[in-house]
């Protein structure tokens, strides 16, 4: 997608020695490589590959860290105590009700979004640009906050403003119940998250080149076919990069659960469920099987992307 | 366009506004509030009232707020420094060495970018508490490194990659050093690019809520999302509500200054890293 | 100033492929040599060698005297013109051209001076403000110029510096790089493949071909005595003409009827079997319209026109031919080797524009046999060239170059006495 992108101009590089022999500078050029890059790949396979082989390590004990002494190996039993328990599936449920909710919503609105800053009349872009960038920095617990806020029976405005609405009422309980505390729980996110969605298909809106618009419409196609035959097929890659990363980061969706609804009333996800399982409960053993098990979704998430979409990283990175 | 077609871009314009700043306005509005007024049923608080600021700032929450504050700055800034020195380095290697772990070390930032956090705190958690790093700043500023390293490496290999390099060779000509050559040329090219990616990293490190909940105990290095998340559970007074509020307006402050100015920037380091990386 | 040696100059990439194969070439003091041929013919390499950006794998790289093999850029004092200008995004224009005094720590009223020199050259004064993004393409490219002039450097050089450029403004700055050029009397090693860029600019044309020189000569030489079929086809536009031919007694048999040979190219082709002709366009005319008088030094012909192109000045026609196969695959290889794309085997045929001649007819052609060259298919070597006729030629340029180098220096000493005074 980024093929419109201007060429690099090559013309300066010199030819590189072909792969096979190698010169004394592609090696030395190999070695400054490494040299530079380790550090980073280093600190990088520190933080993550390292605490993660430790969660299967672990994940096979039954170990609390209340009860040091009394730890045992245990081998899968842990994973089947979890996978045997309800407490689990709803979890599952309810991360991905809020995954496949958000990620559509956010999509549609998303896009929404980045059509009318591609067409908005250049005096008020930046202004829109601004605007929509806030959601984005604004940090999720502020942003739960205040939708929680908002909400809320006592401080809350949202059923005054919507009392006329069917089925709401001055003590309508949003987070009493499971669907009403979920949507609430949605709406936070999608406002959160949406603009970087926008922000993407919007380059990648941008890289649809005028000239087959003005093309498709010389062919006769409407606004609608020309979104559904031009637009979208060229956008397919940008649309999937933003797919892949808001799907893979709405699975694992926490902070706005934590402060919303502290998983009651069945709205715990699947990173909540980790959480407590390890930091309230101490639980280490099952803690870390069930963040095995949230590692491994998001591995098959991103396996089925890259598979089965055919998300090409690669060719959306613009890499040769 | 037509008159018309412009009035409907200039609404959607507006609706777009509306839809981003609506909740910022409420927090705002609802820090104003005093505790009488906060249950009032209305966006606007009755009378403006700064109490649950001096609450916070001077009051009896200070000593939680203040030093989370301060917590917060210090640990995101320093993980943001050294991502940024550490992704420079690998990040030049990508854009302008020819050698076979490019691929790798991309792929391991995307790899790592996906990584579900909660995976990592488990393990982590017992290990800071067995070795000491429980509760302190670098075991903070550590995971917080697999948060902004990634996209510190994505974002600033798209940038650097747009670096016309051969501009140190005509440096060279026009008779620099190979020092000179970087230091006039190649670092006024590459520095918004690296500053681009600090702002970045900054905001994703600022954001940070499960590593600030789960490897942190006291004042001494919790962050403020994470006092925020927990001002509920202490019931040192009873609704805290107002001094969420008002916290959660002090710490949107610095995000919403970059954002203001740097929008331009931020959104092509936010698409360059993802969509061009 | 300085005069640039090449001796033996071999450039190898890892894979043992020689880019540069062998050249050597001098050139004089003040002189503006172009290097041409097709891409990939080694002509940047060679220039980045001489600059300093490339290693050489053998042979000595002279600069004024000096040999400069493993000296850094900037030790070797030459100023570069990059085909995409490579102008710093982050400095404004006057910094831009500031940038090698900059470098030199001249001090801040000489390089002010030097700059506006510089700008008033090249009429940039009201832009020194601006950053470059916000240029022209022609202003852009003026401003790698000023950056070029604006130090004392040995030698100029310019890799394709107009290739990014429109026609219109191409054939503008073409004239004012050689105005420039003869105005400062600097060396000037200037890299294209544009053959009228070639023309027009250079003293002498260093033709090169898979990193081998093939011809090093004035621009009239290159088209009147080509050494080979290569330079041949290479210089010119439209391009030469090759007929296949074969040969009994003087009088060649071609598919445009019989053409006689004067003794001289007679004897340079007895003996051979299937050769080529190779013919101008221009050599051609509508056999109308030729003076009685010189009827008699060509030959006419009868042939079908397929195309004819009327220009207003001037008028081209195309008349396909039968061609065996094999000489028919040697001028594809040729045109492919010459980057361009000749499809079929037709001369073009130039003929006066008042001509009549109209396409799908057939007309009555003269050629002139005087001005033929004769090729060994083979080989591609030119067999009826005049060494000496073209050595003549050469000649007369650098004669003409030297007197307008003198000049260009006078006006120098005269204006710095004035200066001075």
């Amino acid at each position: 997608m980024s093929t419109t992108t201007l060429p690099p101009t090559e013309k300066a590089a010199p030819v590189s020695a072909p792969a096979g022999t190698t010169s004394d500078r592609a090696r030395s050029e190999r070695t400054l490589g490494w040299l530079l890059a380790g550090p980073a790949l280093l600190v990088m396979l520190l933080v993550t590959a390292y605490p993660i082989l430790q969660a299967v390590y672990d994940s096979l004990f039954d170990y609390r860290l209340t009860d040091p002494e009394n730890r045992s190996f245990t081998g899968l039993s842990n994973y089947w105590v979890i996978l045997t328990d309800s407490t689990w599936w709803i979890a599952i449920g309810v991360t991905v009700f809020i995954t496949a909710v958000t990620v559509a919503v956010e999509l549609v609105l998303g896009f929404a979004l980045a059509f009318v800053m591609a067409k908005a009349l250049s005096a008020i872009r930046p202004v829109l640009r601004a605007a929509i960038l806030i959601p984005y920095a604004v940090i999720t617990v502020v942003s739960a906050f205040a939708w929680k806020f908002a909400f809320a029976i006592d401080t809350g405005f949202i059923n005054k403003w919507f009392g006329w609405l069917p089925g709401i009422s001055g003590d309508t309980d949003w987070f009493g119940g499971q669907w009403s505390a979920l949507f609430v729980v949605c709406v936070a996110e999608i406002w959160k998250t949406t603009p970087f969605i926008s922000l993407l298909l919007l380059a990648g809106l941008a890289q649809v080149p005028e000239v087959l618009q003005e093309a498709a419409k010389v062919d006769g196609a409407t606004w609608w076919q020309r979104l559904r035959k031009v637009t979208l097929p060229n956008m397919k890659a940008a649309i999937m990069v933003a797919l892949l990363f808001r799907t893979l980061d709405a699975f694992r969706v926490f902070d706005s659960v934590f402060v919303m609804t502290a998983g009651a009333n069945h709205t715990e996800t699947v990173s909540f469920l980790a959480y407590r399982q390890t930091i309230s409960r101490l639980e280490i053993g099952l803690g870390s099987a069930v963040s095995v098990l949230l590692f491994l979704a998001v591995v098959l998430i991103a396996a089925v992307f890259i598979k089965g979409f055919k998300v090409d990283l690669a060719q959306a990175r613009g890499e040769r | 366009m037509s008159r018309r077609e412009k009035i409907w871009w200039i609404v959607a314009g507006v609706l777009i506004v509306l839809y981003a700043l609506a909740p910022i306005a409420w927090i705002v509005s609802l820090s104003f509030k005093a505790p009488s007024d906060l249950a009032n049923g209305q966006f606007l608080p009755t009378d403006a009232s700064t109490e649950n600021y001096s609450l916070i700032l001077t009051g009896a929450a200070s000593d939680l707020f203040l030093p989370a504050l301060r917590n917060s700055f210090g640990i995101c800034l320093i993980a943001t420094a050294i991502s940024c020195v550490l992704a420079m380095f690998a990040a030049y290697a990508i854009a302008r060495l020819d050698f076979p772990g490019k691929k790798l070390i991309l792929g391991t930032a995307l790899g790592v970018a996906i990584f579900p956090v909660i995976s990592i705190v488990t393990p982590l958690f017992n290990l800071w508490r067995n070795i000491g790093l429980y509760d302190t700043w670098p075991g903070l500023i550590i995971p917080y490194l697999s948060l902004t390293l990634p996209i510190s490496i994505w974002t600033m290999s798209a940038f650097f990659r747009e670096i016309p390099w051969e501009m140190e060779q005509a440096a060279q000509v026009d008779g620099a050093t190979t020092w000179q050559a970087f230091r006039k040329v190649i670092v006024p090219l590459a520095a918004p690019g690296v500053f681009t990616t600090a702002i970045i990293a900054f905001f994703i490190a600022w954001n940070d809520f499960v590593y600030g909940i789960s490897l942190t105990s006291t004042s001494a290095s919790r962050p403020v999302p994470a006092a925020l998340g927990l001002f509920s559970g202490a019931s040192q007074f009873e609704d805290p509500t107002g001094a969420i509020a008002a916290a959660a307006v002090i710490v949107t402050i610095p995000v919403v200054a970059l954002v203001l100015l740097f929008q331009r920037r931020i959104v092509a380091g936010l698409t360059n890293g993802a969509v061009k990386g | 100033m300085a005069s640039i040696e090449m001796k033996h100059i071999v450039k190898q990439y890892g894979d043992g492929f020689p880019a540069v194969n062998d050249v050597s070439l001098d050139i004089a003091e003040g002189e503006f040599m172009i290097l041409v041929g097709p891409s990939g013919c080694g002509k940047s390499t060679l220039l980045r060698m001489i600059v300093g950006l490339e290693d050489i794998t053998s042979g000595d790289m002279v600069i004024g005297g000096v040999r400069v093999n493993d000296k850094a850029p900037r030790e070797r004092n030459l100023s570069m013109v990059f085909q995409n200008y490579a102008l710093y995004p982050h400095l404004t224009v006057f910094e831009n051209i500031a940038f090698p005094l900059r470098l030199a720590k001249v001090p801040d009223d000489e390089v002010k001076r030097r700059v506006n020199d510089a700008a008033d050259v090249l009429e940039l004064h009201e832009h020194l403000g601006r950053k470059p993004a916000n240029l022209s393409g022609g202003q852009r490219q003026r401003v790698a110029m000023g950056r070029a002039i604006v130090r004392q450097a040995e030698a100029f050089l310019f890799d394709e510096p107009l290739s990014n450029l429109d026609a219109k403004l191409r054939g503008q700055m073409r004239t004012e790089i050689s105005r420039l050029q003869r105005r400062l009397g600097i060396t000037t090693v200037y890299v294209t493949h544009d053959q009228t860029e070639a023309m027009t600019l250079g003293d002498r044309v260093c033709v090169l071909r898979k990193g081998k020189i093939q011809q090093v000569a004035s621009p009239r030489e290159l088209y009147e005595q080509p050494v080979n079929l290569f330079v041949a086809g290479f210089i010119g536009s439209p391009p030469m003409n090759f007929l296949p031919a074969t040969i009994s007694g003087n009088e060649l048999s071609t598919p445009f009827g019989p053409i006689a040979l004067d003794e001289r190219r007679t004897a340079a082709v007895a003996g051979r079997d299937l050769l080529l002709v190779g013919i101008r366009p221009e050599y051609f005319e509508d056999a109308s319209l030729v003076d009685e008088a010189k009827l008699p030094l060509g030959s006419t012909f009868r042939a079908r026109v397929d195309v004819t192109e009327w220009l207003g000045d001037s008028q081209f026609a195309y008349i396909p031919y039968e061609a065996p196969e094999a000489i028919t695959n040697q001028l594809r290889d040729l045109s492919r080797e010459l980057d361009a794309e000749e499809l079929r085997t037709q001369a073009i045929v130039s003929i006066d524009s008042t001509s009549r001649i109209r396409e799908g007819r057939d007309a009555e052609f003269w050629l002139d046999s005087r001005k033929v060259h004769v090729f060994d298919p083979q080989t591609g070597e030119n067999l009826t060239r005049d060494a000496e006729a073209g050595a003549a030629l050469t000649r007369m340029a650098t004669e003409d170059r030297v007197e307008q180098v003198e000049e260009a220096r006078a006006r120098a000493d005269g204006s710095t006495s004035v200066g001075a005074a």
